[in-house]
């Protein structure tokens, strides 16, 4: 027994370094795995202020950036207004108590942004205070950001398109192939879209949209287009090089959207996973 | 006792926070960040208690992971560069070292050099293979590791001749 104690107080800094590395191993093997809860992430209290304290200061230089992207995100729903047909117009009277009976969208700004990293996230100024919650998607007006991951009381963590665990349902506009939006890590510009059969007929310059598969993102959410293609090693899919509309190197503000009905589909679902 | 103890508190604090707020949002030609929080173990003064060094490098590195949402790598680095910088210090520094009192601005250059250089690409190496994670990307994890290695030696150098205090 003495020689026990004697042994471990003689190596008590190996212990110690032993006992801690294996505690960041841990975390760093969490935070590889796919849809795990984390304990590690910047959705706290502390990160939140502070990223909030530096916001506070650094949005201003954002702001003539911002506002073209207003405009022209204006312009662009203007034309879409002005340009409807007048029958579809018909129902003039439009009870607003039922305006979001499918998506809800919620505004939100970006306090910490990463692109150079293989596991990238985004930190937002909502939180479980405004309703948001995990598996809710995140989008800006030019196209998709990610899916929201963790949330506290104020704040949120999202896990970028930008991130090796990131995998989003997408497909052509044109038809309906659908596959699988993925990141190499080797560009914040370009992500991959896999899994796209070789029947499709893919072309350079096509765009590619959301799926409506997954109960996250409404089918359509712009993403990019093709940039290149080849087919995979397998030799039974292409593998798509997507450059993204979004310049994910500059996000400030954001868009969280709630599917009301992913409950209803995903009880519908369960029984046949099972 | 006390004003060093405060002395390093400071720095801690201050280090993260340049570290989270500035460097990490550089990305100098897309993806070469330097990490200067790595200051603190470096210059950690060398007559210490090894433990209670080890343990303040695991809260230096679990700072800036919870910051920056990588898990434990920033972590796991520190720790292994704080249980290994006795090798270092010796290697580099000498016989100076064996006295206990070493003073890192009253250091010749080229030490200094070899030291700082071997301790930012050990920790940056550990940091880069544990981030991506995937040996099949071993070209990915020693570019990065070069390329932001000496970006942060340069960075490390320029602030410890700028707030060294050879004017006392």
């Amino acid at each position: 027994m003495q020689q026990i104690i004697n042994f471990v107080l003689r190596n008590k800094t190996f212990l110690v370094f032993l006992l801690l590395f294996g505690l960041s191993l841990f975390f760093t093997i969490q935070s590889h795995s796919y849809h795990k809860s984390k304990f590690i992430n910047s959705s706290n209290v502390v990160t939140g202020t502070v990223y909030k304290t530096a916001n506070s200061v650094g949005q201003y230089f954002n702001l003539a950036k911002e506002n073209k992207a207003l405009l022209e995100e204006n312009r662009m729903l203007k034309s879409i207004v002005h340009n409807l047909d007048v029958d579809t117009m018909k129902p003039a009277f439009k009870d607003s108590l039922k305006l979001d009976t499918h998506y809800k969208f919620r505004t939100a700004s970006v306090y910490k942004n990463s692109y150079s990293q293989s596991t990238n996230y985004l930190t937002i100024n909502k939180g479980k205070k405004d309703s948001i919650k995990v598996d809710y998607g995140v989008i800006t007006s030019q196209g998709i950001v990610g899916i929201v991951e963790n949330t506290s009381q104020n704040f949120s963590s999202v896990l970028s398109i930008l991130n090796t665990r990131s995998r989003i349902n997408a497909q052509l506009k044109k038809t309906n192939h659908i596959g699988s939006l993925v990141w190499n890590t080797e560009s914040p510009e370009y992500a991959q879209l896999i899994d796209i059969s070789k029947f499709a007929p893919v072309a350079i310059g096509d765009t590619i949209i959301t799926g409506g598969q997954s109960t996250i993102f409404p089918k359509g959410i712009l993403i990019g287009t093709v940039n290149s293609y080849k087919i995979d090693s397998g030799g039974d899919s292409y593998v798509v090089n997507v450059k993204l509309f979004n310049d994910m190197t500059n996000i400030g503000h954001v868009f969280v959207i709630e599917n009301l009905q992913a409950s209803e589909i995903k009880s519908l679902q369960k029984p046949k996973d099972d | 006792m006390t004003k060093v103890t405060l002395n390093l508190a400071v720095r801690f604090i201050v280090l993260v926070l340049v570290q989270v707020l500035i460097f990490i949002h550089i990305n100098f030609l897309g993806y070469i960040n330097p990490y200067i929080y790595i200051l603190f173990i470096i210059l950690f003064p060398a007559n210490n208690n090894r433990t209670l060094f080890v343990f303040l490098a695991f809260l230096l590195g679990f700072s800036v992971d919870i910051f920056s949402d990588s898990g434990g790598v920033h972590a796991a680095a520190c720790v292994t560069l704080a249980y290994i910088r006795p090798i270092f210090l010796k290697f580099s520094f000498g016989t100076v070292y064996d006295y206990q009192s070493i003073k890192f601005n009253q250091t010749d250059f080229s030490s200094k050099f070899t030291y700082f250089s071997a301790l930012t690409f050990i920790h940056h190496l550990i940091m880069y293979s544990l981030e991506i994670f995937n040996i099949s990307k071993i070209i990915l994890i020693l570019q990065k590791t070069l390329f932001s290695g000496i970006f942060t030696i340069i960075l490390c150098l320029i602030i410890t001749i700028l707030f060294s205090q050879k004017r006392k």
